[in-house]
């Protein structure tokens, strides 16, 4: 079994380390092409979203295998920074906060399969994103 | 990671060679924009073939120095975007406002020579 990786996220060449490192470990689950590039913009997103928000946080990447044989890898963004005050919004194209294009929630939502997101002032914010390989047939 | 930018008569070349971080953009943004001022340039060609991704803020960054450019007289064409980056761009919602586009460094030379002729009529 492939095993975790974990990138702390600290500056913008961490970004960098994490998006290179997502598309690694894809590659030995099987993603292939557009798959990769997919899953290594979303990391790109998330990652630039924890320095920008709340300026350290960490990128962990797991392997998942379900009993259908299934193949996958998770994205797991934490940070301990402010939170998102109002989700619902965040979550709609075109809004931010910091003065971007406002498209990297719902853009990386589009960008993956499954999408989860938990955020609070007190504990920061953890958003989960699921990726799954495509059968050949 | 410096990007080199390479003169050819009136235009500039940038091309991009390996990934880059948020702060090497923001670096090629302002020295290309003096190289513009400086050189009176009429037309930039930023290649991207190397670039795996283009995301929000490089999508962002690179359509800023267009616009900047313009500004100035000088038209940006992105020559070499890879088919799995076209696609991603798309998904996220990204597109280049401002930015003209070429398959590659030769298209993208032509398309500025048409457009350098029009303008010395």
């Amino acid at each position: 079994m492939t095993e975790d990786i974990f990138v702390p996220i600290n500056s913008d060449m961490d970004i960098v380390t994490a998006r290179q490192s997502g598309r690694t470990m894809a590659t030995e689950l099987g993603f292939q092409g557009t798959d990769l590039t997919l899953i290594a913009t979303a990391i790109s997103e998330l990652a630039r979203n924890i320095v920008r928000y709340a300026s350290h946080g960490e990128i962990h990447l797991q392997a998942l295998g379900n009993n259908n044989g299934k193949r996958g890898l998770l994205v797991e963004a934490r940070d301990e920074g402010p939170g998102i005050p109002n989700i619902v919004q965040a979550m709609q194209d075109g809004f931010s906060t910091s003065g971007g294009l406002g498209l990297g929630l719902p853009g990386t939502r589009r960008l993956m399969d499954e999408f989860e997101i938990a955020s609070a002032p007190e504990t920061g914010t953890t958003i989960r994103v699921r990726k799954w390989v495509r059968s050949s047939r | 990671m410096e990007v080199p930018i390479l003169r050819q008569g009136e235009f500039l070349i940038a091309t991009i060679q390996a990934a880059l971080t948020d702060n090497d953009l923001y670096a090629l943004r302002t020295k290309l924009f003096e190289y513009v001022v400086r050189s009176r340039a009429l037309g930039i060609i930023i290649d991207v073939t190397a670039l795996d991704i283009l995301d929000s803020f490089g999508t962002r960054t690179l359509s800023e120095m267009a616009l900047m450019c313009r500004l100035r007289g000088a038209e940006t064409v992105i020559v070499g975007v890879q088919p799995e980056v076209a696609f991603t761009m798309v998904q996220l919602g990204l597109t280049l406002e401002g930015v003209t586009t070429a398959l590659d460094l030769e298209e993208g030379l032509a398309l500025l020579g048409r457009r350098a002729k029009l303008l010395k009529r």
